[in-house]
Formats: C-alpha cells, sequence, structure tokens
C-alpha cells in the first residue's frame, strides 16, 4: 500500500467523521482512496472535494469546533494557503488532524520530495504563537499509525495534531498493518468526550461558542498563557524519537522521515568501512526531542544533518547541543533526493576530514 | 536474505507495475518490501524506474544508488544503470534497440530477447511478465507462485482470467536464460 | 383602567425572544442588524429549534452576534462562514444550520466560498446583510457600494474605472442548481420587517428539511457609515439601494411546484 492510501484507509478505520480536501500533487491519492472506498456507505464519513485548500481548512476548523474527527490532507502550496485556518484553530483550542506531504519549494516549486516546510510546520507558519504537534514519518506503517496518534493527541490536549510526510513516503510501497476497524463515535459520546463542541444545546444547556476573537488584551493574554501551558505539557509528556545505535558511534546523524531512512542505509555504509555512526530520528518534530540529541551527542565528534532543506531542523540540533559539539549541514534541494553514498561523503568531508 | 532491485525502461512498458508484482510477491513471502517509483538521484532523464527491495530485516533505505539486480529495458536506461550495479551483481538487459551493449566483466550480464518473446506470444503486454520470468529464473528471490498469488492481489477480480496468460508469459521469460 | 391592569401576561401582544441575550448590542442605533438579530432569534424560538439550531458568525459588524443569540455558534475566519457551515450540516445533517454574513465577507473575500456552497447545494442558510459600506472597519467600500457613494476608500465616490461596479451577487446565485431559495428583503418598514421574518423562516426549514441553499439579502442601512440620521439613512436606502438591488424573491423553487 501506498502512503497516502494508507493515509486514507487508517483515517476510515479510525473512526473518521470527515476528510475535507483539494487535490495537490503529490497527495492526491488520499482523496482518491476516500472517495473509492466509499466510507460515507459504511461508517457515515463525510468526505467532500472542496472548492480550494481554504475552504478545506475551515471545514476542517468548523468539524473540529464540532467536536468530531475531521483532517484534511495537502502539499506544500497548499499548506501555506492553510496557515491562517491553522492560526485559528489553535487559538479556538479545537482538536485536528492535518497533514502535509510536502514537495519542493519555495512557490509552485516541484512535485517531488522535500522537507522544506519543517520550520513553517513546527514554529507556527500562521500568525500568532502557537504550535501544532508535528508527527514525522519515516515508513508507510508510520503514516498509518500516525493518523491514530495524531487524533489521539489532539483530542488529548485540544490541539492541532500534524503528520509532516514527504512526497517519497506518499508515493512509496511498504508492507503496513492496519489497525481494527473502530465505530465513529455517537453524538452522546461525543457530547461526553466534548463538552465544549457546538452542536446544539441539546437539553438547552449554556450555549457552546468556538470563536478565536477576544479584544480585551488581558483576557487574550490569559488566552495565550493557557496555550502555552498546555504547550509546555505537551513538551513534557508527547517528545517521540528513535535512537539508532547512539550508545556506541563517534559521530552522530540527526534525521527525520524518508532522510532518515536514507540517513540509515549511511550508517551502514559507513560500517562497512568501520566508522561508527549513531542516528537520532525525531518523531515529534515539535516538540523537539533536544534532551535526547544533547545525551546522544555527549560523547561524540561530530553531529550530521541531512535534510531535504536549506538548513532548518539544523537550527533546532544546534540548540539542543548548545554548540559544544561541531553541526554539519548536509542537503538536496528542490525536490531532489540524496543517495546513502552522499550522506556517507558529507559525513566524511565535513566532519571525518 | 536481501535483494536491492531496480527495473528502468521508457514509460508503458509495464515497468511500474513489474515492480509493484515483485513487490506484491514479496509480500506473499512475508518479506519486508519497498517499492518506490521514479524517485531518487536518477529520477531525470525521461525513463520510467522503480526501486524494489526484498528482505528478511527492516529495510533502511527505500532510495539507492547500486544495486544486486538491474534490469533495464532500453538504451538509456542501460547507459545510466550499468555502473550501478554492485560488483558480483546482475544485470538483465532487453536486447531490443540496443545498439551500445554493456562491457563490464565483474558482474552477471543476461541478454533477453523479451521483446521478441512478447511476439511471439501474440501478446505485447506480457512483456513485464517475461522480463519478470526471466530474471527470477537469474535470481530465485520470490517463487513463481508468490508471483501469482502477488498478481492476484494486484489485479482487479474481473482481470483474474488474465493470471493463466501471464504464468505462460513468466514460463517463457525463464526459458530465455541459457543455464 | 390602569396600566397595571393592562400589563398582564394574557394581554401581551408582543414580547422579546427569550434566545435574545439580556445585554447590550453593539451596534449604533438605527442599524438594521439589531432588527434582523430579533428575526433570526424569534424565528428560531417559533420552529421549537433552540437545541438544534448553529449559527456560523462572520469577521465584520456581526463577528459578535453570538454574544446576542442565545445557541451555539461558530466564529468564522473572515469569509469562510458558508465553508463552515458545509462542513457542520454534512457532520450533522439533523440541525440548524445558517451564516450571518455581511457583503464584505459575503461577496468580498468569501465569494469563492459562497458560490461553491451555493452550488453545491449545501442545505444551509445563508443571511447576507448588505449595506453597501464595511462598517466594522470604519466605513471602507463595500463589492456593494454603488457607483457615485462616498466611502472612506473612494472618498470622491465610487467609480467604475477606478473601482469596478457594484456587485449584485444574489441574482448570479439564484442561477445556480443548488440554490433552492433565494430572496432579496429589507427591514426598514413593519411590513418589511414581517415579510423578511417569512424569508428566514422558510430558509431555516429548507435547511432542516434538507432541501438545498438559501439566501435571504437584507438591504440594510449603516447610517454610521453612511453619515446620515437612522431616518435619512432609511429613505437614502429607499432612493438609492433599491434600484440597484431590488425586493423580492429571485428564486423559490417551491412556489413553482405549487
Amino acid at each position: 500500500m501506498k502512503g497516502n492510501e494508507a493515509l486514507a484507509v487508517a483515517a476510515i478505520r479510525y473512526g473518521a467523521d470527515g476528510y475535507f480536501g483539494y487535490p495537490i500533487t503529490p497527495q492526491s491519492e488520499v482523496l482518491e482512496k476516500l472517495e473509492e472506498e466509499m466510507p460515507w456507505e459504511t461508517t457515515g464519513m463525510v468526505v467532500l472535494q472542496a472548492e480550494s485548500e481554504v475552504a478545506s481548512i475551515n471545514m476542517v476548523y468548523a468539524g473540529a469546533s464540532c467536536g468530531k474527527a475531521v483532517f484534511t490532507s495537502t502539499s506544500s502550496p497548499g499548506f501555506s494557503l492553510m496557515q491562517e485556518g491553522m492560526s485559528y484553530m489553535c487559538a479556538s483550542e479545537v482538536p485536528a488532524l492535518v497533514i502535509n506531504v510536502m514537495r519542493g519549494g519555495p512557490g509552485l516549486g516541484t512535485i517531488h520530495p522535500s522537507q522544506a516546510d519543517y520550520f513553517q510546520a513546527c514554529k507556527g507558519g500562521g500568525h500568532g504563537d502557537y504550535h501544532p504537534i508535528v508527527l514525522a514519518p519515516a515508513s508507510v506503517q508510520e503514516m498509518a499509525d500516525f493518523v491514530a496518534l495524531g487524533w489521539d493527541l489532539a483530542f488529548k490536549y485540544r490541539c492541532v495534531s500534524m503528520i509532516l510526510a514527504d512526497g517519497l513516503i506518499g508515493q512509496m510501497m511498504e508492507k503496513v498493518v492496519l489497525p481494527e476497524q473502530r465505530p465513529r463515535r455517537t453524538e452522546e459520546e461525543i457530547r461526553k468526550q466534548c463538552p465544549w463542541a457546538v452542536n446544539g444545546r441539546k437539553g438547552m444547556r449554556p450555549a457552546n461558542i468556538i470563536t478565536s476573537l477576544e479584544l480585551d488584551d488581558d483576557k487574550m493574554e490569559e488566552n495565550n498563557h493557557r496555550f502555552q501551558a498546555t504547550y509546555r505539557e505537551i513538551e513534557k509528556n508527547e517528545v517521540r524519537c528513535e535512537l539508532v545505535n547512539t550508545e556506541n558511534c563517534d559521530y552522530l546523524m540527526v534525521a527525520f522521515g524518508s532522510m532518515a531512512r536514507i540517513a540509515m542505509k549511511a550508517m551502514e555504509l559507513a560500517a562497512e568501512e568501520g566508522i561508527k555512526v549513531g542516528l537520532v530520528r525525531p518523531i515529534t518534530l515539535w516538540p523537539f526531542p533536544t534532551k535526547e540529541i544533547k545525551e546522544a551527542a555527549k560523547n561524540v565528534k561530530g553531529i550530521l544533518v541531512p535534510e531535504m532543506a536549506a538548513g532548518q531542523l539544523i537550527e533546532d540540533v544546534k540548540l539542543a547541543v548548545e554548540c559544544k559539539v561541531p553541526v554539519a549541514h548536509f542537503d538536496r534541494l528542490g525536490g531532489n533526493v540524496p543517495a546513502p553514498e552522499e550522506i556517507l561523503n558529507a559525513l566524511k568531508n565535513e566532519l571525518i576530514k | 536474505m536481501k535483494a536491492e532491485i531496480v527495473i528502468a525502461g521508457f514509460g508503458g512498458q509495464g515497468v511500474i507495475s513489474m515492480g509493484k508484482i515483485l513487490a506484491y510477491s514479496g509480500l506473499m513471502e512475508d518479506k519486508e518490501v519497498t517499492w518506490l517509483p521514479s524517485y531518487g538521484p536518477e529520477q531525470r532523464g525521461g525513463t520510467a524506474n522503480v526501486t524494489v527491495i526484498l528482505s528478511d530485516e527492516r529495510i533502511s533505505s527505500p532510495v539507492l544508488n547500486s544495486y544486486d539486480i538491474v534490469v533495464v529495458l532500453n538504451q538509456q536506461s542501460l547507459d545510466k544503470f550499468e555502473s550501478k550495479v554492485k560488483p558480483g551483481g546482475v544485470l538483465i538487459y532487453d536486447s531490443y534497440g540496443i545498439h551500445k551493449p554493456p562491457t563490464r566483466t565483474d558482474i552477471n550480464v543476461h541478454r533477453i530477447e523479451a521483446t521478441e518473446a512478447s511476439i511471439e506470444l501474440k501478446n505485447s503486454k506480457t512483456f513485464n511478465m517475461i522480463v519478470l520470468g526471466a530474471m527470477l529464473k537469474v535470481n530465485p528471490i520470490v517463487t513463481i507462485e508468490s508471483v501469482l498469488k502477488g498478481l492476484k492481489k494486484t489485479l482487479p477480480e474481473r482481470h483474474w482470467h488474465l493470471i493463466p496468460m501471464n504464468e505462460e508469459a513468466l514460463k517463457k521469460g525463464m526459458s530465455l536464460i541459457k543455464e | 383602567m390602569e396600566n397595571n391592569d393592562i400589563i398582564k401576561v394574557e394581554n401581551r401582544v408582543y414580547k422579546k425572544p427569550e434566545l435574545l441575550k439580556e445585554v447590550h448590542m453593539h451596534y449604533c442605533p438605527g442599524c438594521s442588524h439589531g432588527v434582523v438579530h430579533k428575526l433570526v432569534a424569534e424565528v428560531i424560538e417559533e420552529l421549537g429549534l433552540a437545541e438544534k439550531a448553529i449559527g456560523v458568525s462572520p469577521v465584520g459588524c456581526a463577528v459578535f452576534a453570538y454574544n446576542y443569540i442565545d445557541i451555539d455558534w461558530l466564529e468564522a475566519a473572515h469569509g469562510r462562514a458558508t465553508a463552515m457551515a458545509t462542513a457542520v450540516k454534512r457532520l450533522m445533517p439533523d440541525k440548524l444550520v445558517f451564516t450571518y454574513q455581511g457583503d464584505g465577507d459575503f461577496a468580498a473575500i468569501g465569494t469563492c466560498e459562497s458560490i461553491h456552497s451555493c452550488n453545491r447545494g449545501e442545505s444551509i442558510a445563508i443571511i447576507f446583510i448588505n449595506n453597501a459600506i464595511y462598517g466594522m472597519t470604519g466605513g471602507q467600500m463595500a463589492p456593494t457600494t454603488l457607483l457615485g457613494q462616498k466611502t472612506a476608500t473612494c472618498p470622491y465616490g465610487r467609480r467604475a474605472d477606478l473601482n469596478g461596479y457594484p456587485l449584485s451577487i444574489t441574482p448570479l446565485l439564484a442561477q445556480l442548481d443548488g440554490t433552492r431559495y433565494v430572496t432579496r428583503q429589507s427591514v426598514h418598514t413593519a411590513a418589511n420587517v414581517r415579510k423578511t421574518k417569512a424569508a428566514i423562516k422558510k430558509a431555516f426549514m429548507n435547511s432542516m428539511e434538507g432541501k438545498g441553499t438559501s439566501v435571504v439579502e437584507v438591504v440594510s442601512t449603516c447610517n454610521t457609515g453612511w453619515k446620515l440620521s437612522p431616518e435619512k439613512a432609511n429613505q437614502w436606502m429607499v432612493d438609492n439601494m433599491f434600484e440597484k438591488y431590488p425586493l423580492g424573491d429571485l428564486k423559490d423553487v417551491d412556489a413553482k411546484k405549487e
């Protein structure tokens, strides 16, 4: 199964209530697969091809405000259009899932894989202080798994979860074990789980209002403090990363998503030459595995950060090690994907010399 | 066991679907598989190609620069991928339209006449299965039974009647490899 | 008879709808919003839909509609109300879902969503307040501003060559297969208020019955933005707005059947 298809099927299995999206390469298979599966006939899930990414994200904003499990998927240019909605959703504290299968930018760019939306996703690409939780799958299995994880976290913290994949993971086929079909929540269950949700004043309960507007500066500051408190809580509890051979290595690599897979092969090639390299693969890009990287970097001679971006992830890595260890950068840009050998060469040229 | 394979040719030769069938065959044998079409360092150049990896263990990179088995179906692909066969690895190429045959001597080169064989079978659509048959004869990384099961998985039910024809093509392909 | 003998429940001929909250509205005296808010609250009450109603408020003067009508509300980003209403209605088809939008929200920044929601025939009701000006941001030009009309961003009057023409959007929406009921009303006289109320009721019932999109345009005044007294604003509307935006039903699929 393709990574993009895994996203679609995993969402149906999760018991999703709705998908709203607009086609864009390289992730159109998500909507195509959903339309092919016709979940409205089986689980009652709504699937709608909207008129734009702008409409899609606002449909998701609305669905999330109703306490429903709703999501959208897009690729980089479309994600740019969604930034306003991201900001509104975070400000309104609604639980939603947004997927960006990144392609080469800036601008219309290419349709091939990239990781250059790292800043946009992790640092809050819209206006104001906010963060979505950003999950970075490195396999088709994780594409499927992170749909459920993303929603679970979104509902737990009343925040937005993102899956930040790239065209390579989206288009690749791998073996995948899908979760069992879960029933969609009933309205009663939603009312219990999300007492804040906009779904009508049943029993004339006090009205629920979802808004991001608060013209009183002091109250808005209070809101911001509450958002930040949630983010600190998420940072405390939800950091996820994979450590590969970090126990006994001379050099370290930090890479996520498809780049981490290619870096693992570079590690294998390095091992054949007797070079001991470890890898930290951040699974949550926000919250970032700062402590884990600092710990893994304790006894290494240098760190290589390979990314399909011109130096984004590397900033967080440098902050994590407080610039106490040499940190080198390697990139391919604009939709190009490196071969494992290129990463090994960069390691040798930049750090071993 | 681990096999790193690239199949390359013109678009329309069934390159991508041949890779897909191979990947599904691996799945039938409970192997780890990755299938990646036309991405990676060799995405430019007007040819379609697909990287398939079958392994008993977790697969690291789905993107590669050197391969155990390279299957090429046109001259451009041969030019591009001959140098990327690992020493001691396998290069299989269809002779049709090849004017500059491979020159390496540190690899096992197999020249097959799959285009002609598909004409003999009176069905050009069986071309990629003939090539797959030849490849599996050279390196039996999956069984024919698994391929047929994999085919069933990739084909919609209305096309299952085509499976016997595909089996014939696989066998034809195997017969093209001289012992 | 003493006054106190008359003030009794059984003699009551008019009351404020319960759903209209006991708070001061921020609207300017003379503004049409207050009247339309009251009508919305009244209709929801009369249809017994207080437990099922979900409103989507816009960006514009009516941004705080949720502070006045005591039902569940979403506050949309500028222009996106019909996209939000689309999702709400599709996810919960048994609810009454309506948007309440001004001319900037509905017919400028939100035109794409407005047209596509109507074209898909979403079973939502759209209440569209057209007062030919941007009230909240301080009287700038709206898509519906008339030629010659002065605003903060066309201080010498709207000119077609500089600013384009006023957009009459409801006739456009009436052409779409997805719309069930498209009407243009006003609230400057008691008779018009009653007609507008009937229109809102029909639109809300269409939403509940899943019949497709209903659009109720209310040609309105903005006496502050127009820099006129409420009374003069009403007259200005009658004299100038109705020519470009004539009142009446533009489409009623059910009326044709009858």
